[in-house]
């Protein structure tokens, strides 16, 4: 009697350990997963930017800079962008509402923010300040509203778009804590 | 590739560099210096180019080569690349969104040495080092065209390297040069045998008179070298002189087109000019100093250097305090960062100390420029203020007022030997200006100039040419401002109504607006830093 009871309880506690360790496996694996997602998440909306004309061969060019001294050098360097040209787009702003018709400065402020545009690729945008130039240089203020318009949406999608890119990024987190388990 | 090796003699040396990147966008500003790091160079970054300039003038000889942007907002990028050519002779390089052909040309016209299309890629930047090794051996080779004695040149070379060799940069070759040069002993023939131009009063002015001949405005180096008819010339030596002779005529006229300015200024100034006397080893600097004479300074000097023989030694100190005398005009003129460009009339009968542009790794020649001589404030004001007896009578051998350009003489003798300046010297105490503004030797003028050119050419490596240049005519501020007024050769008419003194307080003012021209403030505060 007292053996039956003993085997009994054994196999219980054998098969309470089976579906622990499974539990465990399967945790881990789905963190895996979600680490797997998530990159494979982060990189086809990178593939996306690229195909769809966001960004450019420049963007490669600052992954290729981002190394061990400088991990989070990508989104530095774009969010040092984003920064600066909504300064330079205040500035545009500010100089079509008081005067409209210096053209001058305004091809000189278009030209200080295509230049910023080109540092980290972005394509969209940096084609719409050429627009905006060739309607400063055809004294064209109803062109260069509309292109400006068209400009500051370009800017604020492009904006969404990497702050996701780099949230997934950052979820992904560094290839070893996909490894670890976590409860 | 550099940054993973053990450097070895010839590998180390584009590593450590040390790069200055000038950019009012942050963002590309962080780029280029990671990439720059990435090419294992010392990086500074600055975002505007006044605090660059700041930058550069602090630390002289700290830097190899800037990186700068066309579009700055609180100064163009061509007006930096002018100043740091002038006064830092720094190669430098200009990037821009914009390729125009026509600003790709204008950057090359003001002195870049090259020009990159944004966005810049890291293998561009990988071989940026090259302008600034090949500026070094330019440097270099003009160095040895000059009739140096061994030691002058060893020091010029020890100088000229030092930076380098501090930081494991000279190459074997370099080396090997320097231990050829310091084994060499006292001739100075072996050193000029070097194949190189030095562009002599006569070569100048044929130089001169083929661009005249052609036409100011459709010049071209081909053209030029064809008239000349030099042999051994090469099209390279004429394109690099005509570009010095250019901005060096640009400069002429900017000072023409500013009239006044205090004397007050001009005697802030004066202290500028002599350029480190005390460091008489360095020969750049040396050099600077005689060379930034004004034309004051000149005309004592003339009888002066006659009597000095070309020792290079001795001749510093005397030569330091002829120019102190002086003092007045030049100094603006180098002031101006012109380096060394006062044509060596001025002084020096050694030639060690003439060297053009020392190719100053170290930086030393900025550094002279800004040295102060506040002792020479009140002579520089007493010469401006007394044109009637011409500055003092110690000072000047000349006979006072009235002097006859007399150009007939030995403007073609000029400078053929080593002193360039002995030539001058004799060239000019012959030299008077008619107050009158006679016309005869008008057309020598350009030859004088040319002496001048030839001398500032020489040492106005990177093409610093300035009005300064012809400062250095000792007599008469008045031919030098003659001859600045002339600005080009065709101006040659002015001259006849030039009156003596009024010429030498146009000079003076001219002199005084040239360094309005270049930030006043920034000057003083180099000058009194």
């Amino acid at each position: 009697m007292l053996m039956i009871c003993y085997s009994l309880y054994l196999i219980h506690n054998l098969v309470l350990l089976r579906y622990h360790l499974l539990d465990c496996y399967y945790i881990e694996k789905s963190n895996r997963m979600d680490y797997v997602n998530t990159r494979r998440q982060a990189a086809s909306m990178r593939k996306c930017l690229f195909d769809q004309g966001y960004l450019d061969e420049q963007f490669y060019q600052l992954e290729d800079l981002q190394d061990d001294a400088s991990p989070n050098f990508v989104e530095e360097v774009v969010t040092l962008f984003f920064r600066d040209s909504l300064r330079l787009m205040a500035n545009i702003d500010q100089s079509l509402d008081k005067c409209a018709k210096d053209f001058n400065k305004l091809d000189v402020y278009m030209q200080q923010l295509k230049g910023s545009c080109t540092s980290i690729g972005a394509s969209k945008m940096k084609t719409e300040c050429t627009v905006f130039r060739d309607y400063c240089r055809d004294e064209n203020i109803e062109g260069c509203m509309r292109s400006f318009q068209k400009l500051k949406r370009e800017h604020s999608v492009l904006r969404q778009k990497l702050e996701s890119y780099f949230q997934l990024l950052r979820q992904a987190g560094p290839i070893e804590c996909a490894t670890r388990p976590s409860k | 590739m550099e940054s993973h090796l053990v450097p070895s003699q010839t590998e180390a040396f584009p590593m450590g560099l040390r790069v200055l990147a000038v950019d009012d966008d942050p963002t590309w500003l962080k780029i280029l210096e990671k990439m720059l790091r990435k090419c294992s160079y010392e990086v500074t970054t600055c975002g505007l180019a006044r605090v660059a300039l700041e930058i550069l003038r602090e630390r002289k000889n700290k830097f190899d080569i800037v990186l700068s942007d066309v579009n700055m907002p609180d100064m163009d990028g061509f007006k930096l690349l002018e100043h740091i050519g002038l006064e830092m002779d720094l190669p430098v390089i200009m990037m821009s969104v914009d390729g125009e052909t026509s600003r790709v040309m204008k950057g090359v016209q003001h002195g870049a040495c090259d020009y990159f299309l944004k966005p810049v890629r890291m293998k561009e930047l990988r071989n940026i080092w090259q302008h600034v090794y090949r500026k070094k051996m330019h440097d270099v080779k003009e160095i040895e065209g000059h009739e140096f004695t061994c030691d002058d040149l060893h020091l010029i070379w020890e100088a000229g390297f030092e930076g380098f060799e501090k930081r494991g940069l000279l190459t074997c070759e370099d080396k090997k040069r320097k231990e050829e040069y310091s084994d060499q002993d006292g001739s100075d023939q072996s050193v000029a045998k070097k194949a190189r131009v030095v562009w002599s009063v006569n070569l100048h002015q044929k130089f001169v008179s083929a661009v005249n001949q052609i036409g100011f405005d459709k010049v071209g180096p081909k053209k030029i070298l064809d008239l000349m008819n030099v042999p051994g010339l090469t099209r390279e030596n004429v394109a690099s002189h005509l570009q010095k002779y250019r901005l060096y005529l640009s400069r002429l006229q900017m000072q023409n087109e500013d009239s006044t300015l205090g004397n007050n200024r001009r005697a802030d100034l004066n202290p500028k000019e002599p350029p480190a006397k005390p460091d008489l080893k360095t020969s750049p600097q040396v050099e600077q100093s005689t060379t930034s004479k004004p034309s004051l300074g000149f005309g004592f000097i003339a009888p002066e250097s006659e009597t000095q023989p070309i020792k290079p030694t001795s001749h510093f100190e005397e030569d330091n305090k002829v120019k102190r005398k002086t003092s007045s005009m030049p100094p603006l003129g180098m002031l101006l960062s012109f380096m060394g460009t006062i044509p060596s009339a001025e002084i020096k009968p050694s030639e060690p100390l003439t060297p053009s542009k020392h190719p100053n790794w170290t930086g030393g020649l900025p550094l002279v420029q800004f040295m102060q001589y506040p002792k020479h404030d009140h002579k520089w004001c007493d010469l401006l203020g007394d044109y009637s007896c011409l500055p003092k009578p110690d000072l000047y051998t000349s006979e006072p007022p009235v002097i006859s350009i007399n150009m007939q003489n030995e403007t073609g003798d000029l400078l053929d030997v080593k002193p360039a300046l002995m030539d001058c010297i004799k060239a000019i105490s012959p030299l008077t200006c008619t107050v009158d503004g006679s016309t005869l030797g008008f057309d020598r003028l350009p030859s004088i100039k040319g002496s001048f050119f030839e001398q500032s050419y020489r040492h106005a490596e990177p093409g610093l040419i300035t009005g300064s240049d012809l400062v250095p005519l000792p007599e008469d501020l008045n031919l030098c401002s003659s001859l600045q007024e002339i600005g080009c050769f065709e101006n040659m008419g002015l001259m006849n109504s030039i009156d003596l003194f009024q010429t030498e307080v146009e000079s003076s003012s001219n002199w005084c607006d040239e360094f309005e021209l270049f930030d006043y403030p920034l000057i003083d505060e180099c000058l009194f830093a």
